[in-house]
């Protein structure tokens, strides 16, 4: 998961550093994300994954680090298997 | 306390607007700073109101003081615009200062002192778009210093301590902002631009190129990014819309008092501005329920910081934005069109010259375009929520 999800913010994230500089838990607004690329990513990776976010998903804090987004990502495909 | 009859809130706020009004016109004819009327609010402390009792505020809450612009909005709105902003930057201080020492005793400074905050977000090179920053704050020790071309400063010169924002270093990237807390005897500003404008004269919104130095723990200790989106974006969509609803009510007034003055003169006959006044007065009450939902999304996020930060709130808060001005362009149109002549002629007792070019600025402060965008953006992601009630 760690990997389509850097896979897709170097495909969409807009971020001026290259993607291995990233670590799993820099704050990736403070690293350039802007607002229009992290809903550009947030659909990429509805796609990847077949999930759809809730609004309770959908603010900053899901999105802000690469750790922050696999722990969302975790918890929507849970709650899917649950449902 | 002013030693007047009645302390309730409204009752202030009410003995403001009698004196703002008073001088509307005049602040409109020579685009000057409405001191009477802040200087009034002032006496009245309505500048501390939000600040929490502990600190020598009355703890007011968004309501009240979003019933405050309303009524300033009524009488002139370029002191209830200036009230309002006054009170967007003091949100700041109060929902996210009160863990520094620095700031705590500057709220009480503030409530005591009756200190009127104004701020600096726009920049010149990025223009409207706040949450991006050239200019950098530098450290060197305990001290922090800016410099910012401010392209806008509303009542900058008058203000006695001004709200910046910047980014967090000289090595952050633009959206990596801080917003910094100076006094008046801090910073110096140069003069960049003037403010000659349709409407809203009276907010003196000139520009400056700010340059101040201060105690680096005058930082605030969060993320501008955190500021703008728990609190300061919701409370200026919230604090406008309820000041351009004051400007539509008093618009309407003016509508129905002609018609009124008119049936009274020829009794038994159906004036024929009647049925707008009727329609304006079915818009106006469509905005209010808009202002009050909205107050009320506001009260039930304020404790949870991420509905607060959730895509659904700030779409919730830039519709009201984007409703709230362009629906009292349409309202006053209306109340124009019931006045006629009387109503275009500055001077008479139906006189609506102002209110419109107070209003047109509604769609400009924070460019409705760009906030279309945005909603744009997110509803690329985000679901409609299709239930009436929830």
């Amino acid at each position: 998961m760690n990997e389509a999800i850097r896979e897709l913010l170097a495909k969409v994230g807009g971020l001026p550093v290259s993607i291995d500089q990233i670590t799993d838990e820099e704050d990736l607004y403070n690293a350039g994300l802007s607002s229009f690329a992290s809903v550009q990513l947030m659909l990429g990776i509805e796609d990847k994954f077949d999930i759809e976010f809730s609004d309770q998903y959908l603010n900053r804090k899901s999105f802000s680090s690469i750790k922050a987004i696999e722990r969302t990502v975790e918890a929507i495909l849970k709650n899917n298997e649950d449902a | 306390m002013n030693a007047g009859a009645g302390t309730s809130l409204l009752q202030r706020a009410t003995r403001v607007a009698a004196i703002a009004a008073q001088f509307a016109d005049t602040v409109d004819n020579e685009g000057r700073f409405p001191r009477e009327s802040i200087a009034a609010m002032k006496a009245e402390h309505l500048l501390g109101i939000q600040i929490p009792a502990d600190l020598g505020g009355e703890s007011a809450q968004v309501e009240q003081i979003a019933e405050i612009c309303s009524i300033l909005g009524q009488s002139c709105a370029a002191s209830a615009m200036i009230f309002a902003m006054h009170h967007i930057k003091l949100s700041s201080l109060v929902e996210h200062g009160q863990s520094a020492e620095w700031h705590r005793a500057f709220m009480r400074r503030v409530a005591a002192e009756q200190l009127l905050l104004a701020s600096a977000t726009t920049e010149g090179g990025i223009g409207g778009d706040l949450r991006n920053s050239i200019c950098a704050i530098e450290i060197e020790g305990a001290i922090c210093r800016l410099e910012k071309n401010a392209t806008v400063i509303s009542y900058g010169t008058e203000a006695d301590a001004i709200l910046i924002t910047s980014r967090s270093g000289t090595e952050a990237v633009s959206s990596d902002q801080v917003m910094t807390v100076f006094v008046k005897d801090q910073y110096t500003l140069e003069k960049t631009n003037d403010w000659d404008t349709l409407g809203m004269r009276g907010t003196c919104s000139e520009g400056f190129v700010f340059r101040g130095s201060a105690g680096k723990e005058q930082i605030l200790p969060h993320p501008f990014a955190e500021i703008a989106a728990q609190s300061m974006l919701a409370m200026a969509h919230l604090l406008w819309s309820s000041l351009w609803y004051g400007i539509a009510v008093d618009a309407v007034g003016r509508a129905q008092s002609f018609v009124r003055a008119a049936a009274r003169r020829s009794p038994g006959v159906q004036q024929p501005g009647a049925l707008r006044v009727a329609e304006a007065s079915n818009m106006l009450q469509m905005l209010k329920s808009e202002i009050i939902a909205c107050l009320n999304a506001y009260r039930l996020a304020k404790d949870d910081a991420d509905k607060l930060a959730s895509m659904g709130f700030a779409i919730t808060m830039n519709n009201l934005k984007v409703a709230a001005s362009q629906t009292i362009l349409q309202i006053i149109n209306h109340a124009m069109l019931v006045c006629g002549i009387m109503g275009y002629k500055n001077g008479t007792p139906y006189s609506l010259g102002r209110h419109l070019r107070d209003a047109n600025s509604a769609q400009l402060m924070v460019s409705n375009e760009r906030i279309l965008g945005n909603t744009a953006t997110m509803l690329l992601i985000h679901k409609q929520n299709t239930s009436l009630l929830g």
